[in-house]
């Protein structure tokens, strides 16, 4: 476990560090897994994110933001791509931007935003989750996103809801699915498009959202601006990016990002024996439940001998946050933590607890328990892709 | 899904972006520039004018490293991006991308 518990180190290059002229040179940040030293770069409407790729962009936000407030900012929120075929959108013009909504449907629609965003809204603060959130942690190693825990993210969002939607459009009998595709490109002729797709219950569940704000403020451009799919509980795969196209589908997609990609192992952990190939899987679905101490910081000084305030996040797919415990010792003792007021149950949730730790270095622990009863398993799961980490972590502290 | 009150918390973590909603202008969005480069070493050509027609290099640089066969590694991401992800490369280049990589970014 001390790979995972080194400090994110930040450390400035030399000569150059000035907050708000950060440039790709200028500062790194050295991620707590082997070849995990990352530039941290500052794209428009972003502050200094840690950069993952370049083409297309994958940003992941720094552990310390999680710290900062239970709504992660807008400019700080993560951002990942599949594809760098229009990536992003060029032209991307409100007024002549229009959301297609057809297949087995009474009325097709073609809806500009305005029309859109003159329908019921409705609001949610939900988390939002990569499924490979947490990837470079795999161990053994596994290929992808080499991520730390940054690839999260929890917000206001506001929209309407895609039931809605769909009944304007009236779905037609036979109907079993819906499709989503953004204006994101295959770079390759031959290269799959990236398309989700929900069945017919979940997308008109009336939580499913068709969201043009979050945070109060329109969608940054690199989080899908003008409208993207919100999917409350579920991984971020689903949340499609620049929505302009809802296909009501009359069989199951046969997309390669459903039919091939973003699947888990089909059992009750998402996991195999670390190593072995993933046998039989389905698409991966709702997030397991986690828990992050957000302070004190990893490798981080504290008092001895005088109460000391851990505090932390927590959220799972939707039932919510009955239960976060804390262990200041490896996990032998545990001691509830007090839980603030959920903003939703789809929502980060901060929990705060007092310890007091003797002189010496301690391991902290949070474990966080749904409503439904999932807690989080002391040994990290594992399958071939790397998707659903939700292990106990742990944050390692000297009291002095 | 019930609305929720906007707590003066939430509020203030509100970030605004470049743009409002009554802007309703066209959107220029300019990426900062690649500078994620690969190492020098033999084949590098061929690595640069297939993988990087797609992808920028940092996709090939943060993978993990140390692989008890890196080749194998290497080989299973050159055939996947071939045959699941359509890469349009040639056979005939594979056996010295995989080459470079392993060599290059395999310890």
């Amino acid at each position: 476990m001390t790979m995972f518990n080194r400090r994110h180190a930040l450390h400035l290059a030399a000569g150059l560090g000035l907050a708000g002229v950060a440039t790709a040179r200028a500062q790194t940040i050295t991620l707590p897994f082997a070849n995990g030293e990352r530039p941290l770069v500052q794209y428009p409407q972003k502050r200094p994110l840690i950069r993952l790729t370049s083409r297309p962009p994958q940003l992941e936000t720094p552990f310390s933001v999680f710290g900062e407030g239970v709504i992660t900012p807008n400019d700080a929120f993560f951002v990942r791509y599949h594809l760098s075929g229009n990536v992003p959108p060029q032209d991307l013009d409100p007024e002549t931007y229009r959301l297609a909504v057809t297949g087995r449907v009474t009325r097709p629609l073609s809806l500009s935003l305005a029309e859109i965003k003159a329908l019921p809204a409705t609001e949610v603060v939900a988390v939002h989750q990569c499924s490979g959130n947490s990837r470079g942690f795999s161990e053994p190693r596994v290929g992808g996103g080499q991520a730390a825990h940054g690839l999260m993210g929890n917000a206001l969002w506001r929209g309407v809801t895609l039931k809605s939607v769909l009944e304007r459009a009236g779905i037609a009998s036979g109907a079993v699915e819906v499709s989503f595709n953004g204006l994101d490109e295959p770079p390759a002729p031959d290269t799959p498009d990236f398309t989700k797709s929900l069945r017919l219950d979940h997308a008109t569940d009336g939580q499913v959202m068709l969201a043009w704000a979050m945070n109060g403020a329109d969608l940054p451009v690199l989080n899908g601006y003008p409208l993207r799919l919100v999917v409350p509980g579920y991984f971020g795969t689903y949340w499609v990016k620049h929505l302009h196209e809802i296909t009501v589908l009359d069989k199951p997609s046969d997309s390669f990002w459903m039919a091939s990609a973003y699947r888990v192992p089909d059992n009750d952990c998402a996991c195999v024996p670390a190593g072995a190939p993933a046998g039989p899987t389905r698409p991966i679905g709702k997030f397991n439940i986690r828990s992050f101490i957000t302070a004190p910081a990893e490798a981080g000084r504290v008092a001895a001998g005088r109460p000391v305030t851990v505090t932390g996040i927590a959220f799972d797919g939707g039932t919510g946050i009955a239960k976060v415990e804390v262990s200041a010792d490896g996990g032998r003792r545990w001691v509830d933590a007090r839980l603030e007021t959920a903003l939703s149950r789809y929502s980060f949730r901060r929990f705060a607890v007092e310890v007091t730790l003797p002189a010496g270095v301690h391991g902290l622990m949070a474990r966080a328990t749904s409503t439904a009863g999932e807690t989080q398993p002391m040994e990290a799961r594992w399958n071939p892709a790397g998707y659903m980490r939700n292990v106990v972590e742990t944050v390692t502290v000297t009291a002095a | 899904m019930r609305n929720i009150i906007i707590t003066p918390m939430l509020a203030g973590a509100v970030a605004f972006g470049l743009m409002s909603a009554v802007d309703a202008r066209p959107v220029q969005y300019d990426l900062p520039e690649e500078t994620a480069e690969l190492a020098p070493g033999p084949g590098l050509d061929v690595v640069q004018g297939n993988c990087g027609a797609c992808h920028s290099a940092d996709y090939i640089t943060t993978q993990p490293r140390n692989f008890r066969d890196p080749a194998a590694f290497w080989q299973a991401e050159v055939t996947k991006m071939r045959h699941v992800y359509g890469a349009p490369i040639d056979e005939s280049d594979v056996p010295a991308i995989v080459a470079y990589l392993a060599a290059t970014y395999g310890r």
